[in-house]
């Protein structure tokens, strides 16, 4: 395996004069699963919009599996944005029928597969859905595809914790093992031991970045812990 | 089997100790084949990379084995489990001494009420 799934270099993002990121610099290898991690508007949505390529960089670069943002690297990345971007007015099955158009790489058995442990049937409204079902829905969508990236903005924000396991242990058996995974959350505590990178943010800057488990054995507590002592208001 | 991943130390050290317990208790007999990586991180909702780490370790230890056909079993051979078993039971019975000189008891008065605590059919039995 050669390239990064995600590199990002000196990355900055303006939105006129405010500075939302500035300078950050990492990256995530194939089979690895980071976790980006930061307090409300330290600019981790617009991190992963520039990975997505919904957004250009003020400077810098952002490269996946190589490639500048495009069609060619948003066809490699499954990407959940962290609000609800499926059609209202849809039913389940037309969800599936859309990605199965839009992804080649979408595996319609796994997402039938996950939306029946998730008691979704197929007939199901999505504008009859509370939040939180539309997020499993989403998640389970965006989970069936073979990317080579997959970008996951705030996947459990809105889900009872019951279902939070649930979700997870998706991730785990579903990711691929050549694929990168970013995962946004300030839920640190529910996520952390998936995590083998840990990269956090403040005010746009990258303020500490490496293995998840260094971080544990230098500092004596977990992630969740060390943010909150870090982050203290 | 049941995990439990504490935050504050690293994952993957936590992962050894409870694969190693869950062979020393029987939890996974001797030659029995364990569930793939990818299982078992889904169980214990951790990421796979670490749980390969965790098991790469007991392997290098010898008490994890893996066939080219057959996946990952427990070793076959029971010498090393009873060794790892004495180590193991050896660390319990340093900490049940030190938490008993920290109460102000001597070691013999601690080892008189293990002893004690373990009834009258101990008494014939030494090794362990």
């Amino acid at each position: 395996m050669c390239t990064d799934c995600l590199s990002c270099q000196a990355l900055s993002k303006t939105y006129g004069r405010r500075t939302a990121l500035c300078g950050v610099t990492f990256a995530v290898a194939p089979g690895r699963i980071t976790g980006l991690l930061g307090p409300n508007g330290s600019g981790k949505t617009t991190l992963i919009k520039l990975a997505a390529g919904l957004l250009t960089p003020s400077g810098g670069a952002v490269s996946v599996c190589g490639t500048p943002p495009g069609p060619a690297s948003k066809a490699l990345t499954a990407y959940l944005p962290d609000r609800v971007f499926l059609p209202l007015h849809c039913r389940v099955e037309d969800t599936l029928a859309l990605f199965a158009d839009f992804f080649p790489d979408f595996s319609r058995g796994k997402a039938a597969a996950m939306l029946a442990d998730l008691k979704l049937e197929p007939r199901m409204k999505l504008s009859s859905m509370s939040k939180g079902t539309l997020e499993k829905l989403q998640l389970a969508l965006v989970m069936s595809r073979r990317a080579r990236l997959y970008l996951l903005d705030e996947p459990i924000g809105g889900v009872d914790p019951a279902a939070r396991a649930y979700i997870l242990s998706t991730i785990i058996r579903n990711y691929s093992e050549d694929a990168g995974m970013l995962l946004s959350t300030h839920l640190i505590a529910e996520v952390e031991n998936l995590l083998d990178d840990a990269v956090f943010l403040r005010e746009g800057r990258v303020v500490s970045a490496g293995l998840a488990d260094d971080l544990r054995q230098r500092e004596g507590k977990g992630l969740d812990a060390w943010f909150r002592e870090v982050f203290a208001c | 089997m049941d995990w439990e991943i504490l935050p504050d130390r690293p994952v993957y050290l936590q992962l050894v100790e409870q694969l190693e317990l869950a062979v020393l208790t029987g939890e996974y007999s001797p030659g029995q084949r364990i569930p793939p990586v990818r299982e078992l991180a889904a169980e214990a909702a951790v990421n796979p990379n670490t749980m390969q780490r965790a098991l790469a370790q007991l392997e290098d230890r010898g008490l994890l084995e893996t066939h080219r056909t057959a996946g990952r079993t427990v070793t076959g051979d029971p010498g090393r489990i009873a060794a790892l078993r004495g180590q193991r039971a050896a660390e319990c019975a340093r900490a049940y001494l030190a938490a008993a000189q920290r109460l102000g008891l001597s070691p013999a008065q601690a080892v008189a009420l293990a002893r004690q605590a373990a009834g009258p059919d101990a008494h014939h039995e030494t090794e362990v």
